[in-house]
């Protein structure tokens, strides 16, 4: 079983996100009771594993369900220097990368009701964002976007769910810790920097529980795929 | 509902999110995605890989004029624009690549149409038209070539593929699909692209193009 240094934890929710996040304050002892009881979460036993979900998380849930701008902030001032990075490195220059970083988090601001923590950790829904307005600028054309899962009506949120999809997520971060530095590097470049652009070269009637399994196996294989380049 | 048996492999989906597949192709990974749950799965898996190595990013400086542009322009409700929707056989990126208007066929002979949607340096993206137990006509793929069925079937030496199915085939993949008597067959191709990957995707990509 590995521990995880605790650099690598995701932050765990503190009393002053609760405090923001009236609605969702409620979802969080449902958590804490789950892992304490020993539902839903398999790895509630493994140290250094989050407990709780991310406070990232909760407050892109705030900012949908409440239009928090208090959360908002929170989520601008952890995510935009990042994406900045993200786009410096991909090759903008600061001007040009500070006006990108305005419109994604934007962005994230006006689509906030399509964010579902089900399927995604905040950090996962928002550089998905970043990325394709960056692919959008790269190519001088829209990045083509999958339709919208509709999602049924109103479901109540799932916490054993949600925080086993932000666990996964916290033991794929371990998994790219281990790897060596030129191999994070060539996962980094593909990811946050080059892209390729035009100058160089319904429902499938399954149950959404079944797409949201499908997230945490492909996770899973993730984990092991980069598990398997560290033997290399 | 269609069952989806062909799907795309998690590499490919994968180089879909991080940005390093030409345009063309990612219209026909997208136009799977919007049909295929197990394949959205692996993208939104893919996803959180690049959420993680955001929040592992050092973080740059930006300017306290930023944030105070953008809060202050949380009160303008300018929506974000409405992609174009799906219409009927055609996912929404298929639209989206179609200008939003629907097929304008040329005919090439023997009852066989197809609009090339996309062409430049890096591929070429067309919508066909195969009558029932006609041949594909070669398209020509030195490089990685996609099909997505949209409408009716074609089979070929890899198997059949029916509506929301995808073929992946490398260089040296010798194949003559065949549209199924079930009706015209309208598929989606993005062809001939000089891919270039990064060394991390090229081993992931062997057991797809058998190399």
């Amino acid at each position: 079983m590995r521990i995880l240094p605790m650099s690598l934890e995701c932050p765990l929710v503190d009393p002053v996100g609760l405090a923001d996040a009236p609605l969702h304050a409620g979802l969080l002892p449902v958590l804490s009771d789950r892992a304490a009881a020993g539902h839903g979460a398999p790895m509630e036993q493994e140290r250094g594993v989050q407990e709780t979900v991310s406070e990232q998380t909760l407050w892109l849930l705030a900012v949908r369900d409440q239009r928090d701008r208090q959360a908002f902030a929170r989520l601008f001032d952890h995510f935009a220097p990042r994406i900045k990075a993200m786009l410096l490195r991909g090759g903008l220059r600061d001007g040009m990368a500070e006006d990108v970083v305005q419109d994604v988090m934007l962005a994230v601001w006006r689509k906030a009701d399509q964010f579902d923590p089900h399927r995604a950790p905040a950090s996962a829904w928002i550089y998905r964002i970043a990325r394709n307005r960056q692919i959008d600028l790269a190519r001088r054309r829209p990045a083509p976007l999958p339709e919208v899962l509709d999602e049924p009506p109103e479901t109540e949120p799932d916490a054993a769910q949600i925080l086993a999809l932000e666990q996964e997520t916290t033991r794929l971060k371990a998994a790219l810790q281990a790897l060596s530095p030129e191999q994070t590097r060539t996962i980094e470049q593909a990811f946050l920097e080059e892209l390729t652009h035009s100058e160089i070269s319904q429902q499938t009637g399954l149950p959404l529980g079944t797409i949201k399994s499908r997230i945490r196996l492909g996770l899973d294989r993730l984990r092991k795929e980069l598990a398997d380049l560290k033997r290399e | 509902m269609t069952v989806i048996s062909h799907h795309i492999g998690e590499t490919l989906i994968a180089a879909h999110v991080a940005g390093q597949l030409p345009h063309v192709f990612s219209v026909v990974v997208a136009a799977h995605i919007s049909v295929c749950d197990e394949c959205r799965a692996r993208a939104e898996a893919a996803e959180a890989l690049g959420g993680a190595l955001i929040e592992g990013i050092r973080p740059a400086t930006l300017s306290v004029a930023a944030r105070d542009r953008v809060m202050a322009a949380l009160d303008d409700d300018a929506p974000e624009p409405a992609p174009i929707p799906r219409s009927g056989i055609f996912p929404a990126p298929v639209m989206q690549a179609m200008g939003g208007k629907p097929p304008h066929w040329r005919m090439l002979g023997g009852g066989v149409r197809q609009q090339i949607l996309a062409a430049d340096r890096e591929g070429s993206l067309r919508l066909l038209y195969i009558p029932p137990g006609l041949a594909v006509p070669e398209h020509g793929h030195r490089g990685l070539e996609l099909t997505m069925v949209l409408q009716g079937s074609f089979s070929d030496s890899e198997g059949r593929f029916a509506a929301g199915d995808v073929e992946v085939a490398g260089g040296e993949l010798d194949h003559q699909p065949i549209a199924g008597p079930d009706g015209p067959c309208i598929c989606l191709a993005a062809t001939d692209a000089p891919l270039r990957f990064h060394a991390l995707l090229p081993r992931l990509l062997q057991p797809l193009f058998r190399i």
